[in-house]
């Protein structure tokens, strides 16, 4: 399981690199990102290398934030490797709410970070199918 | 036990205010009618004689008073004694239209401490209190109202006006303030600066505070109360009246105890101007009765009230009036429909919101529109977008069901929308531009 930090984006210009720069003068990482945008707002999503000193300095913006939990998949980097790992959760009725990827230079996997309906059922299906999880110390996440 | 200013006057059975009120109004109404001839103008319009009223059951009689008569009369028009007898001026802002300004004579401002006194005595305030005033000094009549009755229970104030909130903040906690006075917007704002200065309410011993000059809700006193850990009291009052004062609330916080020695009040049916029975909701109308300057007579506030005379557990018999559910002058009409900004504060406090939010009304295509901005607090947010829409949807459906109009829900971050030192701009009418 690894802990994933959420910023609420009010629609206004500039705040996406208020966020970055804030976490960039803390000394903070940013792992993996992703964007979630409807005409009202967005929602930063984000993979960072201390999240504790990275929620301090966005409150101090006076960012909204919150933490939840997501699961990282290690995917076969080749063709057909997500799609395998998608049909099966797939045919295990795991929802996915939303993922994105993680770039990771020097490693024959891509991992791939997803927010599920039913995170033990997904786990149930990885170790079925001899896939594995990756966890924060592997991502360099504390 | 509780303790009043003047228990003759707070506890007195209704027949010794009813004889002070007849004899009051009668002396009134004439000194009115030889000193200003506006009001002898008025009452020969309406065929009315000083020797037509002789008790309070003939204060019907009366031509109703507006502001529009403050304006038109601007400045001086309406005072009763001569400029020289005169020792305070006081002016109500333009905001809504031109300033108007009122007076007080060496006994009217006596009269305003010993009214302001009772609202204090009865938020537990002593002597060995610390009153902390961040009402506006100046004319706007919070500031040195307050002040006022402060001083005269003997109380130690500060008068730290409105602004600075990190220097009210430091100040609270240094002189260890045990009642705070200000607007209700104002008093959530000072909590927020305590609370983002890295404190909280066991660093300040407040232990009460007394909020007026603006409308608020139930909701929005709960939240002020857990904040700063007080108690919370209602003061009511109008310039044009005399300030605050005029009706102030007890640990019942059920309403607020009309200073009737010194003003009568009225409901009436806003639209047709009949009196109404106690108990039945209408414009609140009140009539100064030991004002020498500045006595005006049936003013119609505006505001929207209902009065009762039931026992209260506080043991004062003052008729009680109700929290105003808002003033007429507030009230939006959106697409025929009658709508309260309370009614908006209720329904966003209820669904664990900020009390920090903003109502836009636009017209595009003579089709009004009503849009409700609030900042968001780490609570109601959510990672997916599912759970961000539900929650906006969830409470643009309980402001359908209240308000009877749809309406777009905003969410903002902190500090987005702009805070107030004194009455929070709590509407945005683009409607009013386009006109």
């Amino acid at each position: 399981m690894v802990q994933q930090l959420s910023v609420f984006l009010q629609n206004k210009s500039g705040k996406i690199a208020a966020v970055v720069r804030a976490l960039s003068e803390s000394g903070v990482d940013i792992r993996a990102l992703s964007i979630a945008d409807t005409t009202d707002f967005g929602i930063l999503r984000m993979l960072v290398s201390d999240i504790s000193v990275a929620k301090a300095a966005l409150a101090e913006q006076n960012c909204i934030l919150s933490v939840n939990e997501v699961t990282v998949v290690a995917v076969p980097d080749e063709p057909g490797g997500l799609s395998r790992v998608l049909s099966l959760m797939a045919q295990a009725e795991v929802d996915i709410e939303y993922m994105y990827s993680l770039i990771e230079r020097g490693v024959d996997v891509a991992y791939m970070v997803f927010r599920v309906s039913d995170e033990a059922r997904l786990l149930e299906v990885l170790s079925k199918n001899a896939l594995e999880t990756v966890s924060p110390q592997k991502l360099g996440l504390k | 036990m509780e303790r009043y200013y003047q228990p003759e006057i707070e506890t007195a059975p209704r027949e010794k205010i009813i004889a002070l009120q007849n004899e009051r109004l009668a002396a009134t109404v004439r000194r009115v009618y030889e000193n200003v001839p506006f009001y002898c103008n008025k009452m020969e319009q309406v065929g009315v004689t000083p020797d037509d009223i002789r008790t309070i059951d003939d204060l019907h009689k009366l031509p109703f008073s507006y502001k529009q008569d403050l304006r038109d009369t601007y400045p001086y028009g309406l005072f009763a004694v001569p400029l020289k007898d005169v020792v305070r001026l006081h002016a109500s802002s333009g905001t809504t239209g031109k300033q108007i300004v009122v007076g007080y004579t060496r006994n009217d401002l006596d009269v305003w401490d010993e009214c302001v006194a009772r609202a204090l005595t009865a938020a537990g305030c002593t002597d060995e209190d610390i009153v902390h005033v961040s009402y506006g000094y100046g004319l706007f009549t919070g500031g040195l109202g307050a002040d006022g009755g402060a001083k005269r229970i003997g109380a130690t104030t500060v008068p730290v006006s409105s602004g600075n909130t990190q220097r009210q903040v430091t100040i609270l906690k240094d002189f260890g303030s045990t009642i705070l006075c200000c607007t209700p917007s104002y008093a959530l704002h000072i909590a927020e600066v305590l609370y983002a200065s890295g404190y909280t309410k066991d660093d300040i011993k407040l232990k009460a505070g007394v909020f007026g000059a603006e409308p608020w809700t139930n909701e929005m006193r709960r939240k002020i109360e857990e904040m700063l850990g007080l108690t919370a009291y209602d003061i009511y009052g109008l310039t044009e009246i005399i300030g605050p004062g005029v009706a102030f609330e007890c640990k019942e916080q059920t309403g607020m105890h009309v200073n009737e020695d010194h003003f009568i009040v009225e409901v009436i049916d806003p639209d047709t101007g009949e009196v109404l029975p106690e108990g039945t909701q209408g414009e609140l109308v009140f009539t100064c009765i030991t004002k020498e300057a500045f006595p005006i007579l049936r003013y119609r506030t505006r505001d929207i009230g209902v009065i009762t005379r039931g026992k209260c557990s506080c043991g004062r018999t003052l008729v009680k009036m109700t929290k105003p559910r808002g003033r007429t002058d507030d009230m939006l009409i959106i697409r025929g429909v009658n709508v309260f900004p309370s009614q908006i504060e209720t329904v966003l406090l209820d669904k664990g919101y900020t009390a920090n939010y903003q109502i836009v009304v636009d017209r595009a295509n003579n089709f009004d529109s009503i849009e409700v901005q609030v900042e968001i607090s780490n609570e109601i947010f959510s990672d997916t977008v599912r759970g961000l829409a539900e929650r906006a949807k969830d409470l643009a459906a309980a402001l359908k069901t209240i308000l009877g109009v749809s309406a777009k829900v905003t969410l903002l971050e902190p500090n987005s929308i702009p805070r107030s030192e004194g009455k929070a701009v709590r509407v945005i009418d683009k409607r009013k531009l386009l006109d």
